[in-house]
């Protein structure tokens, strides 16, 4: 068996190396001066270094996975395009924020031998089935903005060891924003809806728990999907449970016509609007409107950001794409691809012009990320690959404007005030 | 293989079982939900009036659909595209009157603005596709015009997202018609009452065209029997495409008043309508044109009332998760109980 799969490997070697394609990767095999236990890519001389991004890119939460992919471009162009004397080549595939999107991406990304490693993906729900497959071709991914827990819960699959992310776990996002309900808005009751997706699920219970836990109680907790479109009914049976907060951390399409919808049931007009960054967009203003106006926002706090996401990134950023950030995960996208990056430089080799970078040694430097001072906050991953310093802030919407929608001045800052 | 003397097979026993565990699931969830007393009697009311308002939009799609499957027995899976196609457009008329204000100090003008440019743009994009997808494979076995029917709607969305980009659009907020009417006991929600309204015409208006004109007595015909329709010297393609023409407009007629409802339209907004409005046409009977209209409001009522009045009272969590799930067992329970749905497929018998 073994012989056999040396074989095709030396066939498929040879068939790349005649078609002038030097890029490849060798399962568990020595190749230059590499030795690595599930595969070595070789970068051959005046061959560029891929890196993958797996994001989503079209769709009503477009914005998110656009957002990052600009994050991963700026650090790309802060390396002047190259690493070591190759070009950096991003490719990519549109994730979908959905599961099948995302398996299609990591199943198409892991037949590309070429890929060192990748970035992504944008939504829980694409990482759940899509990580393994990119696992299991070797290919370690970095997500700059899923946050659902499971994915790096100490008690995880094997299948999941290619797999860490530069932003907070959702447990801590849960956390901060019930302990803000509780203490600063000193409500008693919230209920919360969920879409099924792992994030928002997992948000929704994170908040209720602590909620809870705090002496809070919830009183409804209720789920829509992604794709409807009438929420009265469900904004109906919540409004019998008489909420003062309601809390939503879903996405952009469902997010808007719960806003929206809210305002027209009784029972509900009094009742104070809560999301997560799932609707961190100025696609959420447009498609919330006026209704929008006063809600809460939780999501990551960009004003502990160190000094260069103000002085350097957010400049080159609008200088680059000609407007503000569409969303709120370009800088740990940026992290990401910055840790990839300093990753890489521990364990590629270069030989006679090629470059060879161990697969699994590029893993486990990866997960050796300790200190790693980042715009974000300083990364040290643990072993489950939780990477992120995470801050969670609270916003409130102000004018709900699509064109001046900045997160940190509308919507404002509101907790926690120093 | 033995011969089966009995004849109630493995299958027939399923369907019984299902159609018992139903039955069973309606009747204690409901007496359970209503013994329970948590919704008001407003409540209940308003998840009626819900209801209403988005059947009403699945009646004037699912016409659409029920109409073309009449006279060419077929399924135009693209028409909830053609639907898409009109809220849309609209919007882009829209955008400028909302922000010019123009919108808020002459509703009624601006909401007849959008309703003809909805109605115009779907009823072209409905004879476009007939013309270029539909017309070449008259002749074709079934199964290729429900091949390209998908194919054409597919075309539609990523045409829409290609142009307009994929993010959402949002129509502007109407003043007049946001907060809620109070007639005897009831509040209405104004758009809803609105909507609720215009269905109510707009199905009426249609009703009496198929039903009062030569044209509409001419697409009975036809859906009777092409051919002896032709022979009697009606013009065929002609009362195709016009069964086309009126099934767009109504299409993007129920685009408007989605946008007023909803208030956001992007590339995929046509997908579910579509879907819902088909198992409404097929709920009603479809090729009936009453049926289109007695299932889509039926569905718009089963879906707001149902998670709450069946699955309330089973302490089932997160009840409105399974909407879908109701709507979809409303139609396999049409399938199994009356294959020919509601009212018959009336405008089609000879084929039924």
């Amino acid at each position: 068996m073994v012989r056999l799969s040396r074989l095709i490997a030396l066939v498929v070697c040879a068939i790349f190396a005649a078609g002038g394609y030097l890029v490849t990767s060798v399962p568990g095999a020595q190749m230059g001066p590499v030795n690595d236990p599930i595969g070595v890519v070789k970068v051959g001389p005046g061959e560029p270094i891929t890196i993958a991004y797996w994001l989503v890119t079209s769709g009503s939460d477009g914005s998110l996975g656009t957002d990052s992919k600009r994050g991963i471009e700026i650090a790309i162009d802060d390396m002047k395009g190259k690493f070591m004397g190759h070009d950096i080549k991003l490719i990519g595939e549109d994730s979908g924020c959905n599961a099948e999107g995302g398996q299609t991406a990591a199943t198409k990304l892991a037949a590309n031998a070429a890929v060192v490693v990748a970035i992504g993906s944008s939504c829980s729900s694409e990482a759940v089935p899509g990580s393994p497959i990119l696992w299991k071709a070797g290919i370690t991914t970095v997500s700059p903005s899923n946050t659902a827990p499971p994915l790096t819960d100490p008690k995880r699959t094997k299948d999941y060891d290619g797999y860490m992310r530069v932003v907070h776990n959702d447990k801590i996002q849960g956390m901060e924003a019930a302990t803000f309900v509780r203490t600063v808005l000193k409500f008693n009751s919230a209920a919360t809806i969920h879409d099924g997706s792992p994030y928002a699920q997992g948000l929704a219970n994170e908040f209720a728990a602590n909620f809870k836990k705090q002496g809070g109680t919830i009183t409804a907790q209720e789920a829509v999907a992604p794709t409807d479109t009438d929420m009265k009914p469900v904004l109906t049976r919540i409004a019998s449970t008489k909420p003062q907060l309601l809390y939503y951390p879903i996405f952009i399409a469902a997010g808007g016509f719960v806003t929206r919808q809210s305002k027209e049931i009784e029972g509900l007009k009094g009742t104070t609007l809560m999301g997560a960054d799932g609707l961190d967009s100025p696609d959420f203003a447009k498609a919330a409107g006026d209704a929008a106006k006063g809600m809460y926002l939780s999501s990551p706090d960009l004003t502990v950001f160190g000094p260069k996401y103000d002085a350097e990134f957010l400049p080159k950023y609008e200088k680059k794409y000609g407007q503000k950030p569409i969303s709120g995960f370009h800088a740990h996208a940026y992290d990401a691809a910055n840790v990839v990056f300093a990753a890489l430089q521990k364990v590629a080799k270069a030989d006679g012009g090629s470059l060879y970078i161990g697969r699994k040694a590029l893993r486990d430097a990866l997960f050796a990320t300790k200190g790693f001072k980042g715009i974000t906050g300083t990364l040290t991953c643990n072993p489950y690959g939780d990477c992120a310093e995470a801050h969670i802030a609270v916003y409130q919407v102000v004018t709900a404007n699509p064109a001046t929608w900045k997160l940190g001045t509308d919507p404002k800052k509101v907790y926690p005030l120093k | 293989m033995r011969v089966r003397r009995r004849r109630i097979t493995y299958v027939d026993v399923f369907l019984w079982a299902f159609r018992i565990v139903v039955v069973l699931i309606v009747v204690v969830g409901s007496i359970a939900t209503l013994r329970e007393g948590r919704y008001t009697g407003r409540q209940w009311a308003d998840f009626v009036e819900f209801g209403l308002a988005q059947g009403g939009i699945y009646a004037l799609i699912a016409l659409g659909y029920t109409m073309v499957y009449g006279v060419l027995n077929m399924i135009n899976f693209a028409h909830g595209e053609v639907f898409m196609s009109g809220a849309y457009i609209a919007y882009f008329v829209a955008a400028p009157l909302g922000a010019s204000g123009f919108l808020n100090q002459h509703v009624l003008p601006s909401l007849l603005l959008l309703l003809g440019v909805a109605m115009a743009v779907s009823m072209s994009v409905a004879l476009l596709v007939e013309r270029i997808a539909y017309r070449p494979l008259r002749r074709a076995p079934r199964m290729i015009p429900l091949i390209t029917a998908i194919g054409a709607s597919f075309f539609l969305q990523y045409t829409f997202r290609g142009f307009f980009g994929a993010g959402v659009q949002a129509y502007p907020d109407i003043r007049v018609l946001t907060g809620e009417w109070q007639v005897g006991p009831v509040h209405l929600l104004r758009t809803q009452a609105l909507v609720m309204a215009a269905a109510v015409v707009m199905m009426l208006v249609l009703y009496a065209v198929v039903m009062r004109t030569k044209l509409g007595k001419a697409m009975r015909a036809v859906s009777e029997d092409r051919d002896a329709a032709a022979l009697m010297g009606i013009d065929v393609d002609r009362i195709i495409v016009f069964t086309f023409a009126l099934g767009g407009a109504m299409a993007g007629a129920a685009g408007i008043m989605y946008a007023l409802v909803f208030k956001q339209v992007y590339f995929f907004t046509g997908f579910t309508p579509g879907i819902k409005a088909f198992t409404a046409a097929v709920l009603g009977g479809i090729g009936n044109i009453p049926g289109a209209m007695l299932g889509g409001i039926f569905l718009g009522v089963v879906e707001s009332v149902g998670p709450a009045l069946f699955l309330d009272g089973l302490g089932v969590p997160a009840p409105y998760q399974l909407r879908d799930v109701i709507a979809f067992t409303m139609l396999l329970i049409m399938l199994i109980f009356r294959p020919s749905g509601f009212l018959g497929e009336r405008l089609a018998t000879k084929r039924a």
